[in-house]
């Protein structure tokens, strides 16, 4: 047969490049639009060159945005990853078990984030909160409004609270795909608990665990809706992230040059560490 | 290394087993002489693997004890058996290298460093890896993976048996003949008593002295590979071994003859059969086509190599013959059924033959 050779296959590829254009591209392309511009209203728009960003590098907004972000992300990194295994690791294997512990670890992941930071808001409550007024109950002062570090612990718990599910269900997912010849051969030669841990399934959860760890730390990276319905960014600043700090320049200030600059910034970021994974990720894959 | 009794064990995997059909094994007894090779064959699902993690202690039995050199090891733990076993599919510690996958068992038992070295290179030379020491596990084949599954039983030198899970399930098939020759060579060096299930005939007739044939949770018969072949104990055993499987004829018997339809067979002596369905087994090497005996229709020849394999009818029912690669198919074929390979059976079990 003859083959035919022309350009028909773009039309084919044409709505997902139209798609693509819409959602990602051309906004993409109008955040480096204003971050290289400054206007006062009327859609009027001054050349500003590269002066938002070396203002952005030279802020302490900025760094002080990032490190509350980078520390918050470890933080609860450090919580949710082994927590999240022991609770693998101790969820039942087979019978009825199983069922309810999947659906009652995937409640949390099913609530929208700002229902979780309402939940989280009038739980936390000193007033009117079940676990605010118990906690001053007990004589341990706590108010997440006025201590920051109060805001911090409630911020973090709630993060935990919310997304320990999701490594949970994939540690989860890991272990029951070791085949059980795998346990009884190490019964066979003596493996303590702690042997088949390490050897066994730490082994066979380490895909999924990198999968985990990514996700966490890129939602964690980019967390706005739960901390800004909780605690809207402070007191003071001290629970302002990232993006909480962009949404304040954008929308709270309309300072839109800086903001632009900044997202651009943390665009950047993002790519570089997902790339990071995806290298380590792909690396891993081919040493196998 | 250690004699094995099996005694009266039953075993079911349901929590309150009543009938006979709720047991997938439905009682077994039988000892395994110490330093001996054994197979156990048969279907799945027949309970020879279910059979093989009792005497591991993988499961524990519904009913009976399990005996090592005579002493009762029923409630003891699998590593308190000291017993090793190879499974279906090869369990390595991938993170490991090859020496640590060996090192293993030996360390998780605080053997001191120094021996868990001497007996660790030992094994790399037994099972032929001493090359791939130093190398990760993960990246070895199938066959080498399985070797080190089987490493790990080797390098604990006072093991009480080794059990195979059909090991070679996932090997090729031109290193299916080399492991299992190696295994063979394993078993006359060391004398290890060693058990190994298989649904696989030419596994089990090569590997084993004696092979335990079992169906539907029972054990059918034991016995050496040519007393399987010549006189199977049960019309199971007849169909199973064999390729093709015996000739089952049902017939009725008249003293020292048996009728098959129209026709009558002269049997080698009067068998002690009293009641039940009776059936003549058989073999296909044992029946002679030629231009005398009973008329059959020839339906298909299949040449498989060095030998032909025909399909007749007789009497209304399939039989099949083997005849040579060179022998021809005659005109009017007639088939003749050689007094020593006829077995009589009632209710599927063979009856005895007096004179």
């Amino acid at each position: 047969m003859e083959k035919t050779w022309n350009n028909k296959a773009w039309f084919l590829v044409l709505p997902m490049l139209v798609l693509v254009a819409f959602s990602a591209v051309i906004p993409l392309m109008t955040v480096v639009n204003y971050s290289v511009q400054d206007t006062f209203g009327n859609n009027v728009f001054f050349w500003a060159g590269t002066e938002w960003f070396e203002e952005l590098l030279h802020s302490n907004r900025f760094w002080e945005a990032m490190a509350r972000n980078l520390i918050f992300s470890f933080i609860i990194l450090a919580i949710e990853v082994p927590l999240g295994i022991f609770i693998a690791l101790n969820m039942p294997k087979k019978g009825w078990g199983v069922p309810v512990c999947l659906v009652l670890m995937a409640l949390p992941l099913l609530i929208p984030w700002n229902v979780v930071g309402t939940i989280w808001q009038v739980f936390g409550r000193n007033d009117i909160g079940l676990l605010g007024y118990y906690v001053n109950a007990l004589g341990i002062h706590y108010n997440y409004v006025q201590d920051k570090y109060d805001a911090w612990v409630t911020v973090i718990i709630m993060d935990v609270w919310h997304w320990t599910s999701l490594v949970v269900l994939l540690c989860y997912a890991g272990l029951v795909s070791i085949p059980d010849a795998f346990y009884q051969a190490a019964k066979i030669d003596g493996a303590s608990r702690w042997a088949v841990f390490r050897y066994i399934q730490l082994p066979k959860m380490q895909r999924v665990l990198l999968i985990a760890v990514l996700l966490r730390f890129m939602d964690s990276f980019m967390i706005y809706t739960e901390p800004f319905v909780v605690t809207g960014g402070g007191p003071g600043n001290s629970t302002t992230f990232l993006s909480i700090d962009l949404v304040k320049t954008a929308l709270g200030q309309f300072d839109l040059g800086p903001a632009a600059a900044m997202s651009l910034v943390y665009f950047l970021i993002i790519l570089l560490l997902s790339w990071i994974f995806y290298t380590v990720m792909t690396n891993y894959d081919a040493e196998r | 290394m250690a004699r094995i009794d099996v005694n009266h064990i039953r075993h079911s995997y349901l929590p309150n087993p009543k009938k006979d059909s709720d047991f997938a094994l439905k009682e077994v007894h039988h000892n395994f002489e110490d330093g001996g090779a054994y197979a156990l064959l048969g279907p799945s699902g027949c309970g020879k693997t279910t059979l093989l993690n009792i005497i591991s202690g993988l499961l524990h039995p519904s009913h009976g004890q399990l005996l090592f050199n005579g002493r009762n090891v029923t409630n003891l733990s699998t590593q308190e058996r000291n017993i090793a076993q190879v499974f279906q599919f090869p369990v390595i510690y991938d993170t490991m290298t090859v020496y640590d996958n060996l090192a293993f068992p030996l360390r998780n038992r605080r053997v001191q460093e120094a021996d868990v070295d001497r007996k660790v290179r030992e094994t790399l030379d037994m099972i032929d890896l001493a090359s791939w020491a130093k190398k990760k596990a993960r990246g070895l084949t199938a066959d080498q993976k399985q070797k080190i599954s089987l490493g790990r039983g080797l390098v604990r030198s006072d093991v009480n048996a080794i059990l195979f899970d059909e090991p070679l399930t996932v090997i090729d098939p031109h290193m299916k003949w080399v492991l299992r020759s190696q295994l063979k060579q394993l078993h006359r060096r060391f004398g290890y008593t060693m058990v190994y299930v298989t649904h696989d005939q030419t596994e089990a007739l090569t590997f084993a002295d004696r092979v335990v044939v079992m169906y539907d949770g029972e054990i059918v018969q034991i016995g050496t590979p040519a007393e399987l072949f010549e006189r199977p104990r049960h019309t199971f055993v007849g169909y199973f071994i064999g390729s093709p499987g015996m000739n089952v004829l049902p017939v009725a018997l008249e003293g020292r003859t048996a009728m098959l339809g129209s026709q009558r067979i002269e049997l080698p002596g009067a068998p002690k059969a009293e009641a039940g369905a009776v059936e003549l087994g058989i073999r296909p090497e044992y029946v002679r086509l030629g231009r005398d005996g009973m008329a059959v229709k020839i339906s298909k020849v299949e040449d498989v190599g060095r030998h032909k394999v025909v399909r007749a009818n007789l009497e209304g029912r399939e039989i099949a013959a083997v005849i040579g690669e060179d022998d021809e198919v005659p005109a009017e074929p007639k088939v003749r059924f050689d007094p020593a390979g006829i077995n009589i059976y009632a209710d599927s079990w063979r009856v005895e033959m007096g004179a």
